[in-house]
């Protein structure tokens, strides 16, 4: 049975309020039934510095990736992983992570491409637990090996591709990356290795919105009304609206995503997740340097 | 690796044998103990962060400091700062302290570029990350260039 919601104030005015934990209520439900806590970090090696206690580690890169092809596990894999972590179908899952749970979201978006029913984050992530002082343990968790369907992933409802995005113009696409990588100035974030992009700037008619705006100081998500006036006002959204969201790889976008999805309450977002280190490597798709949207090809 | 071991420093060479010795998750608990192990700055570059330079290209915040020593001998002492919370970029910058270290400026110098591909990580760890470590060493020998010809 799946662990019971948190209520409170600034969650219940979000859309899906059921989709976020604070550090209070987690804290407080360390160890329930069919409770199974997940840290997902850019740093593969944090977890191990301390984590949550019983919390196990979920890597983006050797966990949720295949090898080789440029892809996500398949059912099986998923399955897999699952039953080592100790995750069963029916479980509650709640995910945190490193930089406002920029990783953490990406894998609830993995989660969510094979439906996991229960998978919340947690608010503020590893950072904000850190800095309450609460408990932390260098302990790897033993888990007992769990049962886990295989489920084949469902891409469509959450995850764009190329020729998806191609389709889209006319409706709204959200870049999440900063501003010198929507302008082209760079192809990977400032302060990290250029990487895996032959031309700079953005697709055609996206708006700029940096996926850290839905952050607050504390890594915690902005309230519902902050957020709106970011999305809704700033970004042009209206109520219903198809939306993706793309930044370089589709991690930051995810956090998008769920921002979105989850606290916004739109229906059609997805995530494209070949994002910028594949768009900017394509042949002869639309691009746009410079600080202005521009305008969708017809 | 023998191969590895006849043209590399003795120290560096050393730790890359280390590293494969081992396996996959294993290599990452022994990067994760060298990052516990990177040493400290001593004071007088703790207490002057400017005389520290960004390392731009690491995806976390690294700094680092190379300095010559000419007597008794001439050679490069590197100091390194990074956050707890960024384990990975400290254990890369705890293996080249522990290799590079007291070496002479020609001996740093002759580093092969490959060298963090060598310590075989590359599997666990993102190519964006390893290409980190290849942007430290790059630095470290830029660095050791220009105190090199300072003097």
């Amino acid at each position: 049975m799946p662990v019971s919601a948190e209520t409170n104030d600034k969650f219940a005015a979000y859309a899906h309020p059921e989709r976020l934990v604070s550090t209070e209520w987690l804290a407080d439900h360390l160890g329930d039934d069919d409770l199974v806590v997940v840290e997902s970090d850019e740093d593969i090696l944090l977890y191990e510095t301390g984590h949550i206690p019983g919390a196990v580690k979920v890597d983006w890169h050797t966990d949720l990736n295949d090898a080789d092809t440029r892809d996500y596990v398949d059912g099986e894999g998923f399955a897999a992983l699952m039953s080592v972590k100790g995750i069963s179908r029916d479980s509650t899952v709640i995910i945190y992570g490193d930089k406002s749970n920029w990783w953490a979201a990406y894998a609830l978006w993995v989660f969510t491409l094979f439906g996991h029913q229960d998978v919340r984050l947690l608010d503020g992530g590893r950072d904000k637990w850190i800095a309450e002082g609460r408990e932390i343990s260098t302990v790897t968790t033993q888990v007992e090996k769990s049962e886990y369907p295989v489920i084949e992933r469902n891409d469509a409802p959450v995850r764009a591709f190329k020729d998806d995005v191609l389709a889209h113009f006319g409706k709204p696409l959200i870049d999440v990356r900063s501003p010198e990588e929507y302008s082209g100035v760079r192809t990977t974030m400032p302060a990290y290795p250029e990487e895996g992009a032959l031309r700079g700037g953005h697709i055609p008619s996206a708006a700029s919105v940096p996926w850290g705006r839905a952050a607050a100081e504390d890594g915690t998500f902005k309230d519902r009304t902050q957020l709106e006036d970011i999305y809704h006002n700033d970004a042009g959204l209206k109520d219903g609206d198809d939306v993706v969201a793309y930044c370089r790889i589709g991690e930051r976008s995810s956090h998008t995503w769920f921002v979105l999805t989850h606290l916004l309450g739109f229906e059609n977002v997805r995530n494209y997740d070949g994002s910028w280190t594949e768009w900017g490597n394509a042949v002869r798709v639309p691009i746009v340097k410079g600080e202005a949207p521009g305008e969708a090809p017809k | 690796m023998t191969e590895t071991a006849t043209e590399l420093p003795p120290q560096l060479a050393e730790i890359i044998e280390d590293f494969q010795a081992l396996e996959e998750p294993d290599r990452l608990q022994l990067l994760l103990e060298f990052s516990r192990d990177l040493p400290q700055l001593p004071g007088r570059l703790a207490d002057h962060p400017e005389l520290l330079e960004q390392v731009v290209e690491c995806q976390t915040p690294l700094f680092l400091a190379v300095e010559l020593q000419e007597e008794p001998k001439r050679i490069v002492h590197l100091f390194f700062s990074a956050p707890p919370e960024t384990p990975t970029t400290r254990g890369f910058a705890a293996v080249l302290a522990e290799g590079l270290d007291g070496l002479s400026p020609e001996e740093i110098l002759a580093v092969p570029e490959d060298v963090p591909d060598r310590l075989g990580l590359t599997r666990a760890i993102t190519p964006l990350r390893m290409r980190g470590m290849s942007a430290m060493l790059g630095r470290i020998k830029r660095k050791v260039s220009e105190v090199q010809t300072a003097t």
